[in-house]
This record gives C-alpha cells, sequence and structure tokens, in this order.
C-alpha cells in the first residue's frame, strides 16, 4: 500500500526479542487526511509499533519511511503530534499551569537556546481555544479533571501545527462522558482542520463509526483497510484475533453489529 | 550588625555567599523536587565530604596542595558522584532509589577513612558537617559567584528543555530532546552547587536547603516560574533570616537556616489551610 500521499510507511517490519517475535512482517500506511484506528489487545505489539514509528526502537527487518523520507534523515519531529496515556505519563502534582504545559509543544520547533515569542504565546492560545481550554490556561494542570487533562494534552501536540496525531490509548482513565465528547473533538481536527490521526487502542468497541481506516494488530496486521470494509470482516477472525468475543458497535449503518 | 558588615570582611563573605546560594540552590531544588529526587542532594553531599577529606588527607603530605581549596576537590567528588548514581539508576532499573542510599554510604565510609587518616577528627570536621560561615574566604566566595553566574546561565538557555523532561522524560525524547547530554549538564550542575552550598550549611544540611523552599512553595504557587519564584523568596528569607539570627543570639548558622526554611515551611502549610477553610 506505499502511495506518494501516506505521511507514514512501515514496509515489511519485523522485530523480536530473541526467538520471541513481538511484530512480524508488518506493512502498514498512513495517507493523508485520514483517521486510522490501530486496534489490538494488550500485548500485541502496539507500543513497539508506535516506538519504531517515533525511532526509539530499530527493526530488526524492514524499514519506515516518514513523509517520503528514511526516518534516520528525518528531523522535523514538530510535524508529528504525540499524545500518550494520560494515566502514567505524569506526576499529577506536577507545579505547572495549562499553559506552560502547552508551550512544552514548541520545545522541539524552537531548539536549542531560543525563547517564545509573542507569536508563540498565541500559538499557545490558539491550541487551547481549539480544544476548549483557552480559559483554564492559568490552572495548574494537575486541578483539572481526566478529561481535561487530556484535551490539553492535545492542545500541547497540536500547537507546532503538527500534520499528523498519534494518540496512544488516550482514553484510558478518562470517565464516559469526556471519553465522548474527546472522540468528537478527534473528529473534528479531522474533518474541519484536515489532521491525519492515528488512534491506538485496544478497545475496538468504540471506535469503528468514528475512524476511516483500521488496522488490526496481534504480532502481525490482521485487518488493514477503509472501516466499510473492516465491517464486512468476518466475526470469527475478530473473535479469533481477541481471544472472546468482541462487539463491533455500528452506530451509522443500519446493518447489525457482530 | 550593619557595623559589623561594614567591618570585617568573613561577614560579607558569609553574607553575599548566602544570598547566592539563596537563589541557586531552591532553584536546581524546583527540578529536583518534581523529578521526585530530592534524596539525591543527600547522597551527592556526602560524597563531597569524601572529596575534602581526600583533598585534606593529600594535603597532609604534599605542602602544595595544603594552598589548595579543599572544596575543589569536593566539587570533583561530586561530579564524579553524581555521573555513578547515574550509572547505577540504569544497572538498578526498577530498584532506581537504591542508587541513593549506595551512593549516600559509599561517601561517608570514604570521608571517613580518608579523613581517619589525614587525622581530621578535629574542628574543621565540624566545619564540613555543620558548616561554617567565619571559614568563608574571598576565594570561596569567588567559586560561589562563578557557580552562580554558571547555574543561571546554562537554566536560562536549557529552561525549556528541563522543563518538558522534568515532566514527562518519554515524551521530551520522542519530542526530539537530547534527554541524556540534559540530564548530564544538570547532575553536574546539582554536583557544583551542593560543593559550594555546604560551606554554609553544612554537609548534613545542604539537602534542606534545597527541597525545603521547593516543599513550602509548591502547596501555593500556580505554574513552574511561580514556583521557582516562590522557592528563591523562601530560600532567600531563610539564609538571610538565619544568618542574621545567627548573628545575634551566637548560634550555629547552617542550623538556624534550615529551621527558619521548616519554620516557612509550617507557615505555608497553616496559611493554605486558613484559606482552604475560608473558601
Amino acid at each position: 500500500m506505499k502511495n506518494s500521499n501516506s505521511i507514514i510507511n512501515l514496509q515489511n517490519i519485523s522485530f523480536h526479542y530473541g526467538d520471541d517475535y513481538v511484530l512480524d512482517d508488518i506493512t502498514f500506511s498512513i495517507p493523508k487526511g485520514a483517521f486510522v484506528g490501530l486496534v489490538g489487545p494488550n500485548g500485541s505489539g502496539k507500543s513497539t509499533l508506535i516506538k519504531i514509528i517515533f525511532g526509539l526502537l530499530k527493526p530488526q527487518k524492514g524499514y519506515v519511511n516518514i513523509f517520503g523520507q528514511k526516518i534516520n534523515k528525518f528531523h522535523d519531529w514538530s510535524k508529528i503530534g504525540y499524545v500518550s496515556q494520560k494515566a502514567n505519563s505524569f506526576n499529577s502534582g506536577f507545579p505547572a499551569s495549562v499553559f506552560e504545559v502547552v508551550s512544552m509543544g514548541l520545545t522541539s520547533k524552537l531548539g536549542l537556546f531560543k525563547f517564545m515569542k509573542a507569536s508563540h504565546r498565541e500559538a499557545v492560545l490558539d491550541a487551547l481555544q481549539l480544544v476548549g481550554m483557552k480559559e483554564y490556561s492559568s490552572s495548574n494542570i494537575g486541578d483539572l479533571s481526566g478529561g481535561q487533562q487530556q484535551r490539553v494534552f492535545i492542545a500541547r501536540a497540536l500547537v507546532s501545527n503538527p500534520d499528523i496525531l498519534i494518540l496512544d490509548e488516550p482514553t484510558v482513565g478518562v470517565d464516559a462522558n469526556s471519553t465522548s465528547d474527546f472522540y468528537q473533538l478527534l473528529g473534528k481536527l479531522n474533518k474541519d482542520n484536515g489532521i491525519t490521526l492515528l488512534l491506538v487502542t485496544h478497545d475496538i468497541g468504540t471506535i469503528t463509526d468514528k475512524v476511516t481506516h483500521v488496522a488490526c494488530l496481534n504480532k502481525s496486521l490482521h485487518f488493514h483497510g477503509e472501516t466499510e470494509e473492516f465491517e464486512q470482516f468476518n466475526d470469527r477472525e475478530l473473535s479469533g484475533f481477541y481471544g472472546h468475543h468482541v462487539h463491533v458497535l455500528n452506530h451509522d449503518h443500519g446493518h447489525g453489529g457482530v | 550588625m550593619i557595623q559589623a558588615l561594614w567591618k570585617f570582611e568573613f561577614l560579607q563573605n558569609a553574607f553575599m555567599a548566602g544570598v547566592l546560594i539563596g537563589v541557586i540552590a531552591p532553584l536546581l531544588g524546583v527540578f529536583i523536587v518534581v523529578r521526585r529526587q530530592a534524596l539525591i542532594a543527600d547522597a551527592l553531599s556526602h560524597i563531597t565530604l569524601a572529596g575534602i577529606a581526600a583533598s585534606l588527607l593529600i594535603g597532609k603530605y604534599s605542602t602544595f596542595w595544603q594552598g589548595i581549596n579543599p572544596v575543589y576537590m569536593g566539587m570533583a567528588f561530586s561530579a564524579a558522584g553524581s555521573l555513578f548514581i547515574e550509572q547505577l539508576r540504569k544497572v538498578y532499573k526498577h530498584f532506581e532509589e537504591l542508587a541513593i542510599p549506595i551512593t549516600l554510604s559509599g561517601g561517608i565510609g570514604l570521608g571517613v577513612v580518608f579523613l581517619s587518616l589525614a587525622d581530621g577528627f578535629n574542628s574543621d570536621l565540624f566545619n564540613y558537617l555543620f558548616g561554617s560561615v567565619i571559614a568563608i574566604s574571598r576565594t570561596d566566595l569567588m567559586a560561589v559567584a562563578v557557580i552562580t553566574v554558571v547555574v543561571l546561565l546554562v537554566v536560562t538557555l536549557l529552561y525549556k528543555e528541563l522543563f518538558f523532561l522534568s515532566f514527562d522524560e518519554e515524551h521530551a525524547v520522542v519530542s526530539g530532546i537530547r534527554g541524556k547530554s540534559i540530564q548530564f549538564i544538570f547532575i553536574l550542575l546539582v554536583a557544583f552547587v551542593i560543593a559550594v552550598s555546604m560551606q554554609i550549611v553544612g554537609v548534613l544540611l545542604v539537602s534542606a536547603l534545597m527541597t525545603l523552599p521547593v516543599a513550602a512553595s509548591i502547596r501555593i504557587a500556580k505554574g513552574f516560574k511561580q514556583t521557582i519564584g516562590f522557592s528563591i523568596l523562601f530560600g532567600e528569607m531563610a539564609v538571610l533570616g538565619g544568618l542574621v539570627l545567627a548573628y545575634y543570639l551566637d548560634i550555629a548558622p547552617g542550623g538556624t537556616i534550615v529551621l527558619l526554611s521548616a519554620l516557612i515551611l509550617v507557615a505555608v502549610l497553616l496559611f493554605k489551610r486558613l484559606k482552604q477553610r475560608k473558601s
């Protein structure tokens, strides 16, 4: 599925510790403008795949292209926004204001020994406005709810004006109401702002009606294609893939769930 | 006291060194505390003592060496100790906190052995353990001044990287920040600040100056910059207040400074509780 329009291209990626394969021959691409859901149970190699995309791990086989460049030649990381799992990524007692947290997103774009200017401050406020958190800019991050914190982290990822956002289990530790608002925000960013999204999650049930493409990962890639095709994907195959029965919700479509 | 300050050089040295240390110790302390590494200052201060003891030991056999300020050797040991801690953290990935007691006890053990060889169990040792304002010379003050300039420069230039790394190291590295080199520079700064600060407050009390003002500040500050601001304010209040009190009451300045920091902390906690009850 290699095409010039894809933002991230993984070609025949394999990663193993000794004989223990974590990822086996993964070929996978993210087209520009897509909203890709990368789903798989815990331990399916999702985090490893993310680390490979960011160049933190080197695959034993295969290669990664980002914006058409080999990963070791790629340096403009501000083009890729990253939102990690909220729960264990930061100390909630940390004394930082929402504004300061979002400013972190400009660190690599600014580069060493550079300071924030008025235009950067404006960019921070714009990003907060986009996620609906502008009025909280001087609050401490620890005083916000889980859902609000996650919005702030989205703003941090957006402030450098990235082409793609990679979200790693962003809704873990966020309550159901906020989760639904959160998906609405992601849909808006994708449709209205044209930001490509890669959403990594173990929760296959809730995302199928929101994403445009689905990729099912469990060491190897079991399905990769557009969401509509995925809905035809065999029930038994999916259960076998997860190891138990899985319910896929199709809110917008008439035909029944699995 | 103002008159005495004009008259005695050692008092001037003490006050100027105190003002500088009151800025840099809490400043670095903020980054240490938010990373939950508050005990690292204790480990490094004990290693510094070993360095000072080593310097005294060499001085016993070499008259040339006697002219060299033992604090320099303390700094070298402290810097080496900081690298040792980083190394130990990698070895004990799942027991990172082990690095602290290993370095701390290793440092004190080495220090005691060196001191006994150097016949150093005398009043000098007391000065290093609990600090001595009278012992601060002009060259000591120069060392503090140079370290202050370096710390302020590095923290200003690397502020956004240090902030990001302290908040979420993994994410910072994913964003393309060179975490390892910056952490290396930071821990060296901590080692130097501890070596120069311990002349005033002493080995056993230096970590208090890096953590107590921050502990108070974190309860009331909004945002990270304000946390730094309050920490330095509380640090200065403790150092200057402590030196003045020690002068008038004729008590140990190191201990007075630390007790004053503790009092400020208690006052802040009470203030916070009263404010919460009102609202």
